[in-house]
């Protein structure tokens, strides 16, 4: 096996260039290394000015999100061996601004999360004395949903949130149904407003790459294609009894 | 991120890059190309309404009528526009009840049922429904 491969980076200073360029490094082909490992050694022996965001190196965290040979990957679970003998292109993840190099602005993520307010919402007065109980069958409705560790890797796969910054997109909707489906949660109504929106599911055309690029197996087209159900359930029914309460 | 002597950049904000979506980016991949071939499909599905209605003015308006639609539609330019319509109504048909199991979850006492019966239940149904139809017009 050859001892060494050659990774292709972005590279964008805002300072210094109108758009991004690529620029190329040979780095040691290694078994365990991921292409988060051959990014550190570049930052660490090749050139410091490399900029990335990285933290865990375990597929927890979420920020080591890039698009690796144009496929949205985490890098710190992504092996450089499996793009022998190169190159490997790496650039920033898609469909976001890019802030400098490999740094993409999530700004607009952050924003959409707070909206479908994923917490666990309750609408009694009293905080009980013990916790809320729950069946492991109760759990194991919304436990896939719970998965989800940010990474906007569903976002940077679909092309109508490339399209339409303003869907509300993947992660946010799944994020959603994961405390809907929680039974000690009682704020489905209180979120409905945002996914049933016209930026909401129904923006979703199922294209499905969302669910395809998620590294969690989260499934946030599955959760969008449930809402859907759910939405047109529920104006059906306001249609129908138009004074039962929500 | 940067010194004093980079503010090149307006008002020293930083000017973060847009990459502009391409106008051929359905084409690089097979799942992009599948969707974009399903919006469009809802086109010929709006075709075979407008069929429809055709076909029914014509049955109403009595025998000669009829029979000049059917000499219309034996015409190998309408023949071929039905059987491409055909084979996108397919496709819509198709992808939209595999897409079931994905929205609805069935629960039988506490259990979800496996996704592969809700599909294989609205295809049961679609067969059902088209052979009855099939019955009516050719029997
Ligand atoms: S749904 Fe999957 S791909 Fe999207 S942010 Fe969560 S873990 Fe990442
Ligand atoms: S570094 Fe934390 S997920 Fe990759």
């Amino acid at each position: 096996m050859a001892r060494s491969i050659t990774m292709q980076v972005a590279r964008y200073r805002p300072d210094r260039e109108a758009e991004p360029t690529m620029q190329s490094y040979d780095v040691p082909l290694r078994k365990d290394w991921a292409i988060l490992d051959g990014l550190n050694h570049i930052k660490d022996e090749l050139d410091g000015t490399l900029s990335y965001r990285w933290s865990c190196r375990m597929g927890i965290c979420g920020s080591c999100g890039m698009t690796v040979n144009g496929e949205p990957k985490l890098t710190c679970a992504t092996f450089l061996t499996d793009y022998a003998p190169g190159p490997v292109r790496v650039e920033p993840l898609r469909n976001f601004p890019v802030v400098r190099d490999l740094v993409v602005d999530i700004g607009d993520f952050m924003a959409k999360l707070s909206v479908v307010q994923p917490w666990i919402i309750r609408k009694d007065e009293e905080t009980p004395d013990g916790e809320y109980l729950q069946t492991p069958a109760e759990l194991e409705d919304y436990k896939q949903f719970s998965m989800c560790i940010n990474c906007m890797l569903c976002y940077s796969a679909c092309p109508i949130y490339g399209l339409n910054e303003h869907f509300l997109g993947p992660a946010a909707i799944a994020l959603a149904q994961r405390y809907n489906l929680d039974s000690r949660d009682q704020g489905s109504a209180d979120r409905m407003d945002a996914l049933s929106a016209s930026t909401g599911v129904w923006d979703c055309t199922y294209v499905g790459e969302c669910s395809t690029a998620c590294p969690k197996n989260v499934d946030p087209a599955g959760a969008i294609q449930r809402y859907k159900l759910t939405a047109a359930t529920e104006t059906l029914k306001s249609f129908l009894m138009p004074r039962g309460g929500r | 991120m940067s010194d004093t002597t980079a503010t090149s950049h307006v008002g020293n904000q930083p000017r973060p890059y847009r990459r502009r979506v391409p106008i051929l980016w359905w084409v690089r991949r097979r799942s992009y190309l599948l969707f974009v071939a399903r919006e469009v499909s809802s086109v010929f599905v709006a075709w075979f309404v407008v069929f429809l209605l055709l076909l029914v003015r014509a049955v109403l308006s009595g025998e000669d009528a009829y029979r000049r639609f059917l000499d219309w539609t034996a015409n190998p330019f309408v023949l071929a526009l039905n059987v491409v319509a055909l084979l996108f109504v397919l496709l819509h048909a198709v992808t939209w009840f595999n897409l079931a199991p994905q929205a609805m979850v069935v629960k039988v006492r506490g259990r979800r049922l496996p996704p592969v019966l809700i599909a294989a239940a609205h295809f049961g149904a679609w067969a059902v429904v088209s052979a009855v139809v099939a019955w009516i017009v050719l029997g």
